[in-house]
């Protein structure tokens, strides 16, 4: 008895540290309201789950072949009951309807693209505040920060005010990660050539984790960084600290920082090349390159047939010797052609230039 | 033509550096592999045991062989997996405060590759067409299955599928990507080297055995019932077998399609899925996972189906509600074509299109929900006798139940958006597959073992492998669903939050409880035959069976049925025991049977050879296989011995035998 209590004991405090995981104790409004779904819809189920094992255990208990009790019970050919089979087919699905209800409308409101309506519970947007815009970009094995609004970048570490919205535009340089700090919100997968959206918030400061929560090859494991969620005089000691801290990321910064490696210390970036976040998600950083979204507006206006298939390049030897890089015998479609409207020069997707 | 041009024509990138002699844990591997697998050939030999083999197992069209070598296959590819899982959960529990462990990334991701693929491919998939493969013909009152040599050609191309992946440990290496290969990550930029062209070649190899074996079962099961088995009559095993070959048909046609191009991107230079031109890797993900959620119902109905019968038999009851059991499970199979993207509600979707997939994804719970309860009401006011396989039975309601409620949660996306690709999704996935399907599996085999070999399996080795693998299974992933909620994401090699360590060395405890339910389970095996004349089975009807395979000897013979059975109940055996239908004693008529033949497994040689100059960019060698696999296809369709009969006075013999031994017995 006293080795159960020994054992039992530390299983119990174990057990309440498990409750205190941070997926409990969110320190984000999305991530609470997630949270409270996975406990309503756990306590929904419950409902019907903890009455089936005890059936379970009770049934195999009770109609034992060696329980002479329940013996004159014994009906070998009772196989249908309507009213049983009404109950069984309708209870899982009362609970489903009031799950489906739950579902839709929490995920319409949790949609990550949304923009938030509310900093906390109880606590409507403060009108004229803006959220605060971070591009993030997924590289291998690090986290790369744009601040738009700040001219910064940073990698792997960011910080926010608190309080105030984020609205993160999340891309990747080649492989697909999840963008996740645990604390704040869900997570989102980081995609190369596309975007996805997240609109959160912290109500917390403090230092939290953010990882990549989607595995993307050998360096995975480190692929982690810091959030910060400061008060807004902090979050702009902050941001003087990354303008004063580092030079600028030029877009061939950019690309020799893209190129594989792990565990990154923090770096800050005092200024960014213009362009650059939309020249990482349109796969057109190398200065030869063409864009995709100018691909896909020339395709979409009809393509270039067999002579685009042509217009194909390479990294020209300069650009690469001056980044370090080697020929990895990648080809890209050069540029085809700028459409002059108004006499004014752009790209086919109506960037100027 | 000079000598490298020449060894790279021949050998194309293979070279002596494939063979990873720096690795001492591969090294080892090999070392026992190669003594174990020539200790084995030499005791074959000795016993002067090839002639057998060859014409009575590897050249057999007889669907119980097939079944049982489908099983064997299965059970020694998961001593393999569970090696990998037994890795995972070492390198996880000691990888904290700066021990990098002992498996480095580039290995440690080829192990967690290694285990998904495996474990789902050539450890369920082989295991639960095994059951099929033996049961089902019996079930239905039927002599074969619709192709015999197609059934045969199956199970041999599944053999050849495991075996590239098992090369794949000795030269060079297996893809480092994940279970189902996503691109960009298994494109040729991020993976240039041999790993994903071994994936996608054992599954083509395999995935045409698997493809075929589903048509086999399906035509065998619509074509071939006997007399009076109207759909309504059905055994349940049968009809939740008959919706997975459905399944299977309509599933894994769109995984070779995948896989094809995937293929075209890494040998063609096409960019389906690429970054660049146009491609992009989310049609993948979606394509891969229209096959990848029916495959989870393709391995977990069949086992359904086992529960239903062996909660029937071991209640000694009728199985409640039968047909809304059929309904429940037909619903299902149409549901699981309906719910892929809750699998990647994170991709970004619209929120419309992730509640769609959620609900749907909810409502599958509703017919699972109702077999539960028919299976508890089949149970209720019977005479439940806990022989080993209805321990599973219950042992898997108890945890199937849970692993559902934990798969209804990440069904809610917001919900998921915090749980996804986190180890509480492991967790999850575990407690459905190895409480659902191996579970099922394990009922199946200590249900059907004495069918096939003519004795019980020990019953206290079974035991102890069940409680074993229950307390193990709960001890391996609870932890597991606590990490989730901690933010603990899945194939991580390595931690630095140090609190996390304990749960992570209580799981691998639970592995190794596992390992002892498999340990147990071998045991047991082997004990049951050194005691074969105990627990002897004379009657064929071991357990009081309610349907049709219980009405043979125990192993029946060859044509299964001297006469076709004639069926007027659902548990037709049941139905010919209370009428007291005896054994038709004479009339025989010769029977016509499908003959052996070396077919099947020269095809499957020569695929494997295919598959392995394929990966290795061996191109001559590969036309050289692929001409001579389309060769012997055709030259197949030439040999016209095919069948032979079986005489009246063999039947007459092998019945009476029979006869004397029942007479004894009684």
């Amino acid at each position: 008895m006293k080795m159960l209590r020994g054992l039992l004991i530390p299983a119990l405090a174990l057990l309440l540290s498990g409750c205190d995981a941070v997926l409990f104790s969110p320190s984000g409004d999305i991530a609470r309201q997630q949270r409270d779904l996975i406990i309503i819809s756990t306590v929904l189920m419950l409902l019907i789950v903890v009455p089936v094992i005890v059936m379970i255990l009770h049934f195999a208990w009770k109609y034992r072949e060696s329980n002479k009790a329940a013996e004159p019970e014994y009906a070998p050919d009772w196989n249908h009951s309507t009213v049983l089979e009404l109950l069984i087919w309708s209870a899982p699905l009362l609970i489903i309807i009031a799950l489906g209800a739950i579902t839709w409308t929490s995920t319409h409101k949790l949609d990550p693209y949304r923009p938030l309506d509310q900093v906390a519970q109880g606590r409507p947007l403060v009108p004229g505040v803006k959220p605060l815009r971070v591009d993030v970009v997924a590289l291998d094995w690090k986290w790369l920060f744009l601040y738009p609004e700040q001219g910064i970048a940073t990698v792997n570490e960011m910080a926010a005010p608190v309080d105030r919205p984020i609205e993160f535009h999340i891309t990747a340089s080649t492989v697909m990660n999840a963008f996740f700090v645990p604390s704040l919100a869900g997570m989102i997968y980081a995609m190369p050539g596309m975007e996805t959206q997240l609109n959160a918030v912290m109500n917390k400061t403090g230092d939290f984790e953010g990882i990549s929560a989607n595995y993307s090859g050998a360096g995975f494991s480190d692929m982690r960084f810091r959030f910060h969620s400061l008060s807004q005089g902090e979050f702009d000691a902050w941001v003087a600290k990354a303008k004063g801290g580092g030079g600028e990321l030029s877009r061939e910064d950019y690309l020799k920082l893209e190129q594989p490696s792990e565990k990154e210390p923090v770096r800050y970036y005092g200024s960014v090349a213009p362009g650059l976040y939309n020249a990482i998600l349109n796969r057109c950083v190398e200065s030869n390159r063409m864009c995709a979204n100018d691909m896909m507006a020339l395709d979409a206006r009809g393509g270039q047939g067999v002579v685009g298939a042509y217009n194909v390049t390479s990294l020209d030897a300069a650009t690469r010797a001056r980044v370090g890089l080697k020929d990895d015998d990648r080809r890209y479609v050069g540029a085809l052609c700028v459409a002059a409207t108004d006499g004014k020069p752009m790209t086919p997707a109506g960037r100027p230039l | 033509m000079n000598m490298p041009d020449l060894a790279k024509l021949i050998f194309g990138r293979l070279t002596i550096e494939a063979i990873p002699y720096h690795e001492p844990i591969l090294i080892g591997t090999f070392i026992a592999v190669a003594i174990g697998g020539i200790a084995l050939l030499a005791l074959i030999t000795k016993h002067k045991l090839w002639g057998y083999l060859w014409s009575e197992w590897f050249t057999s069209i007889d669907h119980k062989k097939i079944g049982i070598m489908y099983m064997v296959l299965g059970i020694v590819m998961l001593l393999r997996g569970f090696s990998d899982a037994i890795m995972m959960r070492a390198q996880q529990a000691m990888a904290f405060n700066g021990n990098p462990g002992f498996l480095p990334p580039h290995h440690y991701d080829q192990v967690f590759t290694a285990h998904g693929v495996i474990m789902i491919f050539f450890v369920a998939m082989p295991l639960v067409t095994g059951l099929m493969n033996y049961v089902v013909p019996l079930q239905i009152g039927a002599r074969d299955v619709a192709f015999p040599f197609l059934n045969n050609f199956s199970f041999w191309m599944t053999v050849a599928g495991a075996m590239l992946v098992m090369a794949s440990l000795f030269v060079g290496e297996f893809a480092r990507t994940g279970w189902l290969a996503y691109p960009p990550l298994s494109g040729l930029a991020q993976s240039p080297d041999v790993g994903v062209d071994y994936y996608i070649w054992s599954l083509q190899v395999a995935g045409v055995g698997t493809t075929l074996s589903g048509i086999n079962l399906l035509a065998t099961i619509v074509k071939m019932r006997a007399p009076g088995m109207s759909m309504m009559k059905m055994p349940i095993f049968t009809w939740t077998s008959l919706l997975t070959n459905v399944l299977i048909i309509a599933a894994f046609p769109v995984l070779t399609a995948v896989l094809v191009l995937l293929a075209l991107d890494r040998y063609a230079g096409t960019n389906f899925f690429t970054n660049d031109f146009g491609g992009n890797a989310m049609m993948y993900v979606n394509l891969i996972w229209i096959w990848g959620h029916p495959e989870v119902y393709i391995l977990v109905l069949p086992v359904f189906g086992v529960f239903s019968e062996v909660v029937a038999t071991f209640s000694r009851k009728r199985l409640f509600g039968y047909a809304s059991m059929v309904y429940a499970t037909v619903v299902i199979a149409v549901l699981s074509y309906l719910v892929w993207l809750h699998h990647f509600f994170t991709m970004g979707s619209g929120a419309s299109v992730n509640s769609f997939f959620g609900i749907t994804t909810m409502i599958i719970s509703i017919p699972t929900g109702a077999k539960i309860f028919n299976w508890l009401f089949t149970m209720y006011r019977g005479r439940i006798k806990f022989d080993v396989p209805m321990l599973w039975t219950v042992g898997f309601m108890v945890t199937f139940v849970i692993g559902g409620m934990t798969g209804v949660m990440l069904a809610v996306p917001p919900a998921d958006f915090l749980l996804h690709n986190s180890l509480f999704l492991i967790a999850h996935f575990h407690n459905v597959i190895i409480g659902g399907v191996i579970f099922g599996l394990f009922a199946g085999i200590n249900y059907w073992f004495p069918k096939a070999f003519g004795y019980r399996l020990d019953p206290f080795w079974g035991k102890c492998s069940f409680w074993f693998w229950l307390v193990g299974f709960w001890v391996a992933f609870m932890p597991l669903y606590v990490l989730g909620f901690m933010g603990v994401t899945r194939r991580m090699n390595h931690f630095d939050d140090p609190s996390l360590q304990i749960w992570f060395q209580i799981a691998a405890f639970g592995a190794f409880l596992i390992a002892l339910g498999i340990g147990s389970f071998l045991v047991q095996l082997w004990v049951s035959y050194k005691r074969r004349d105990e627990l002897r089975d004379v009657t064929g009807d071991p357990w009081h069976g309610r349907t049709l395979e219980w009405s043979t000897s125990s192993p029946p013979p060859d044509y299964n049925f001297a006469f076709t059975p004639v069926i007027h109940d659902s548990d037709a055996w049941w139905d010919m025991k209370e009428r007291n239908a005896g054994r038709r004693l004479e009339g025989y008529l010769p029977i016509h049977m499908p003959k052996n033949t070396g077919a099947g497994i020269i095809l499957a040689g020569i695929s494997f050879v295919f598959g392995f100059a394929m990966i290795w960019h061996m191109f001559l060698i590969a036309g050289i296989a692929f001409v001579a696999l389309i060769a012997t296809a055709i030259g197949h369709t030439f040999n016209y011995k095919r069948d032979y009969y079986i005489p009246a006075d063999e039947v007459a013999r092998t019945e009476a035998a029979r006869t004397e031994e029942l007479a004894a017995h009684v």
